[in-house]
């Protein structure tokens, strides 16, 4: 790579190490291609941070563009109750259904007239209240919000209209393999954790009360260790104003009880859970991961792109653009509160299973036993400053990145210094986070698919547990 | 409540040029932040796929992006991504779009990467065998393996229209996919992919009179070529109400969709913004009129929505396009019911018109979320682009918050007239799947 402006000469001067490395097909010095010209700095975001009295965190950034303003209210909702997941689904579903003297759609018409949008999600980790609104009617939004949590109604006859659809949607989120797969992973890497049970079970929802909803609401949805994002065309003094006033009756301090923590990974032959009639097979494989404040992620983020992080990545350019296996591969690192993890996804036609997980081992052990070349660490690094500038460079992306952050203790300055550090990661810092997170060794496997079919060839290529069939199947 | 009349309107900056060769060039500066968008729109989408090639466009779309001129196969992922960039191409009904977001230092090696493949992509067996299997995998993932995949879009047009061009199967069977040839593609590639049948948009940090200079330099030496002209695809309209069904193997319970005949998008752009807002009113929320009924009242569906576009962006296609309403419910017995509330509902609509306050805030929430849209650069550049091509004025984005709150309850009252079951084409989705 010929041009790019002052980017990487420490990986470049560090790139005589790779004695082992084939010749260098990714250097991209086509003569005919423009260079990159100089950068232009992104202008500098200020953040105005406060902490009300109730113990919530408020971020404001002032972020012209579109004259609108986005707003995450983040929950921690971890809790090791078994009860909790059905209870924390149907409660995330009726949480609009009335609030003070709204009705459910009393609720939602004022939002609306705002320009406003609200929706609640729920994961093991977190509640999540997000929305946008016009910016000249951020502070009546915020007073709507506010009613939610203080004054919520989960009237009876709307949860129980709200707990069909949600055994319903359960029921018909399982019928995606790619949730099947997701499941049986989670379950083969936590066990009995509450981090297994991605979706309540249909029956704990079916069961569940409206009673039983408020609660939780009551013991889990309070400001003690919340934190409120608004980033938009607002200013940040007045926004403050707003949230001081609209939130002063939120209070209280979460009751969750104790929290198990994470079982240790332990390898287990490949799982094979048979859907017959598939036409492909959902490869789902999981492992341990860093956290962003780990000395190590900037590397383990780098040697996830070269794996198969990004469309230019090796497995994308093996399974789908050499082999045609797949339409899309993909490999990511998560961050939970309790620990972060290294996942792979991908679909790959029923006839070719085997030689899809064969090929996947084979660029697993690759880069968990080879240096990687210099110019893929000089691609990766660069894509990773640029997406990052990209993602945040909208008032949703950024939003919804502080707010995911904040749950780390982290803000605007770890995005604003990640360049920093991606630029600091060596070629042997890549290695060093491949050879211990991309082992093949630690990584386990599931398979979702016609097993009639791709279970002898996979048997070929290393031992095969099989799933037990679905009670009600 | 805000008054619509005080609703915000984005504003663009735009240049205009046109080359030699005919490409049409649209620039909208905004130098708030080193981020540029780069758009290239083809006017040759799924319709104008020759019989006996359905799913082509699309495959031939795969095709532009497995090298070029001077490039490499894998070059153009490479180079853009490692530019600190994302890309990628979807086809439509109407056209096909390729496009990038870069860091703006970026922006000549992004003009130079679409004008390349503008030139001249590398079409060879091996690639186009290549892309055949990822193309057909794309289908499995999307479709064949999933419940509900590729409902209704997939499957309502066969219903609904009648001619080739508009009713077939745009993601393509698997023969005729599998009976494409490098010669097909090449004809393809000249019969379409003329620089005159192509508009490019550079929107976000740029110098107008430098990227025109840029563009000029990387664009201005493809050589001009015939412009296909455009065919019209019109249909007449139903007579009666049409009914089929799907069968689903995978889906655990069953569904419908509902597609209304609307107006020509282009020609009677107000009359289709009126079905638009429509739409709103009817499933937007759980203040509409049909989640409250359908969902909430009479808790016949598990949820329900409505729109107008195939894809759902009515302003992504010409005549002929379609309003589509879309339910998931859980008794397959029930369907005539909700077809009864649906009418009950349209029909309260067309014989006593909508409140002004629930139209008000119905349009004021559907232009706060077009402007949500409009804070990525990458949205704004391959939206200006869509109305430059299909509308033939890119101004029009930043005019439809004024159009919006010109329409009036008598226009959605007139739109909601038109949606009787004469007018459409209702597809059951059967569901084989294991509850």
């Amino acid at each position: 790579m010929s041009a790019r402006p002052g980017a990487a000469k420490g990986a470049d001067a560090k790139a005589g190490a790779n004695a082992v490395a084939v010749a260098d097909e990714h250097t991209l010095d086509n003569p005919a291609v423009p260079a990159l010209t100089r950068p232009r700095k992104a202008r500098r975001l200020s953040v105005t941070e406060d902490e009300l009295g109730s113990g919530l965190s408020v971020v404001v950034v002032r972020k012209p563009g579109v004259p609108l303003a986005e707003v995450r209210l983040r929950v921690p909702f971890l809790s090791g109750r078994r009860t909790h997941p059905a209870r924390a689904a149907l409660l995330a579903e009726a949480m609009l259904a009335g609030a003070g003297g709204h009705d459910r759609a009393g609720l939602a018409a004022a939002i609306q007239g705002l320009g406003g949008d609200l929706s609640v999600g729920v994961d093991a980790d977190r509640l999540v209240l997000g929305g946008n609104v016009l910016a000249s009617n951020v502070a009546a939004f915020l007073r709507l919000i506010a009613t939610v949590l203080v004054e919520p109604a989960y009237p009876k006859d709307d949860v129980a209209v709200e707990r069909d659809r949600l055994v319903e949607r359960l029921i018909i989120a399982r019928s995606r393999p790619g949730v099947v797969a997701g499941e049986a992973l989670a379950r083969r890497m936590w066990g009995e954790h509450p981090y297994a049970l991605s979706l309540p079970e249909p029956d704990a929802v079916a069961t569940t009360s409206a009673a039983q909803l408020r609660a939780l609401h009551a013991e889990q949805v309070r400001p003690d260790g919340a934190v409120l994002v608004i980033v938009g065309d607002v200013s940040p003094a007045r926004v403050l104003n707003h949230v001081h006033t609209a939130f002063e009756a939120w209070s209280g301090t979460q009751h969750a009880g104790r929290i198990p923590a994470l079982p240790a990974l332990t390898v287990a032959p490949t799982l094979l859970v048979d859907r017959p009639g598939s036409v492909q097979s959902s490869l789902r494989l999981g492992g341990a991961a860093v956290a962003r404040t780990d000395e190590r992620y900037p590397a383990l983020q780098l040697a996830n792109l070269i794996f198969g992080g990004y469309f230019s990545s090796r497995w994308t350019e093996n399974l789908r653009e050499d082999k045609g296996y797949t339409y899309g591969p993909h490999s990511h690192v998560d961050h939970h509160i309790l620990g972060s993890t290294l996942q792979l996804d991908a679909e790959v036609a029923t006839e070719v299973t085997a030689p899809a997980m064969l090929e996947t081992r084979y660029e697993l052990g690759r880069i968990a036993s080879l240096p990687v070349l210099a110019s893929e660490l000089d691609a990766v690094r660069q894509y990773a400053i640029g997406t990052l500038a990209l993602s945040t460079a909208t008032q949703s992306g950024l939003a919804s990145t502080l707010a995911g952050l904040s749950a780390f203790g982290l803000g605007l300055d770890w995005v604003v210094e990640h360049p920093a550090r991606l630029q600091a990661v060596t070629v042997e810092d890549v290695s060093a986070a491949a050879a211990e997170y991309f082992a093949p060794a630690r990584l386990l496997e599931v398979i979702v698919g016609d097993a009639a079919v791709i279970r002898e060839p996979l048997a070929a290529l290393g031992p095969i547990a099989d799933a037990a069939p679905p009670d009600d199947a | 409540m805000p008054r619509t009349a005080t609703l915000p309107a984005p504003t663009f900056e735009l240049s205009r040029a046109t080359l030699d060769n005919g490409l049409r060039v649209l620039l909208a500066p905004d130098r708030s932040a080193p981020v540029v968008g780069v758009g290239v729109l083809y006017d040759v989408g799924m319709r104008s796929e020759p019989v006996g090639r359905t799913g082509f466009a699309h495959l031939f779309e795969h095709l532009m992006f497995q090298g070029s001129a001077h490039l490499e196969k894998l070059d153009h992922f490479r180079y853009v991504q490692a530019s600190g960039g994302t890309f990628n191409g979807s086809t439509h009904f109407d056209y096909t779009n390729y496009h990038e977001l870069l860091p703006s230092n970026a922006l000549e090696r992004a003009l130079f990467l679409e004008a390349d493949r503008m030139l001249s992509p590398r079409i060879t067996e091996e690639n186009l065998a290549n892309q055949l299997e990822v193309v057909k995998n794309e289908i499995r993932v999307n479709v064949m393996n999933r419940p509900y995949g590729g409902f209704p879009w997939l499957v309502l047009p066969s219903v609904l229209f009648d001619t080739f061009a508009n009713s077939h199967n745009g993601y393509g069977d698997f023969a005729d996919l599998e009976s494409a040839t490098v010669a097909d593609a090449r004809d393809f590639f000249a019969r379409y992919y003329a620089p005159g049948n192509a508009v490019l948009v550079v929107a976000g940090d740029l110098d107008v009179d430098e990227t025109l200079a840029m563009i000029d330099k990387h664009f201005g030496a493809i050589g001009k070529r015939r412009v296909p002209k455009r065919p019209n695809f019109r249909e007449p309209p139903l007579t009666a109400e049409r009914r089929s069904t799907h069968d689903d193997q995978h889906a655990p319970i069953p569904a419908v969709a509902l597609g209304y005949r609307v107006p020509d998008p282009v020609r009677k752009l107000d009359a289709l913004l009126a079905h638009v807002l429509l739409t709103e009113a009817l499933t937007d929320g759980d203040a509409s009129r049909l989640q409250q009924r359908l969902v909430h009242r009479d808790g016949l569906v598990t949820d329900i929505g409505a729109y107008v576009g195939e894809f759902g962006d009515p302003f992504d296609e010409r005549d002929p396009t379609a309003l589509t309403v879309t339910a998931h419910y859980p008794d397959a017995a029930s369907l005539d019911r909700i077809l009864g509330a649906i009418d009950e509902e349209i029909g309260d609509i067309a014989d006593n018109g909508v409140p002004d306050a629930e139209l008000d805030r119905v349009r004021t929430r559907l232009v706060s979320g077009m402007l949500r849209e409009l804070d990525s650069v990458m949205s704004r550049t391959l939206d200006l682009a869509k109305f430059e091509l299909i509308h033939g004025r890119a101004e029009l984005l930043g005019e439809l918050p004024a159009r919006f709150a010109a329409i009036s309850a008598a226009d959605v009252q007139a739109a909601a007239a038109l949606l009787r079951p004469d007018n459409r084409a209702v597809v059951e989705l059967v569901a084989g799947g294991a509850r």
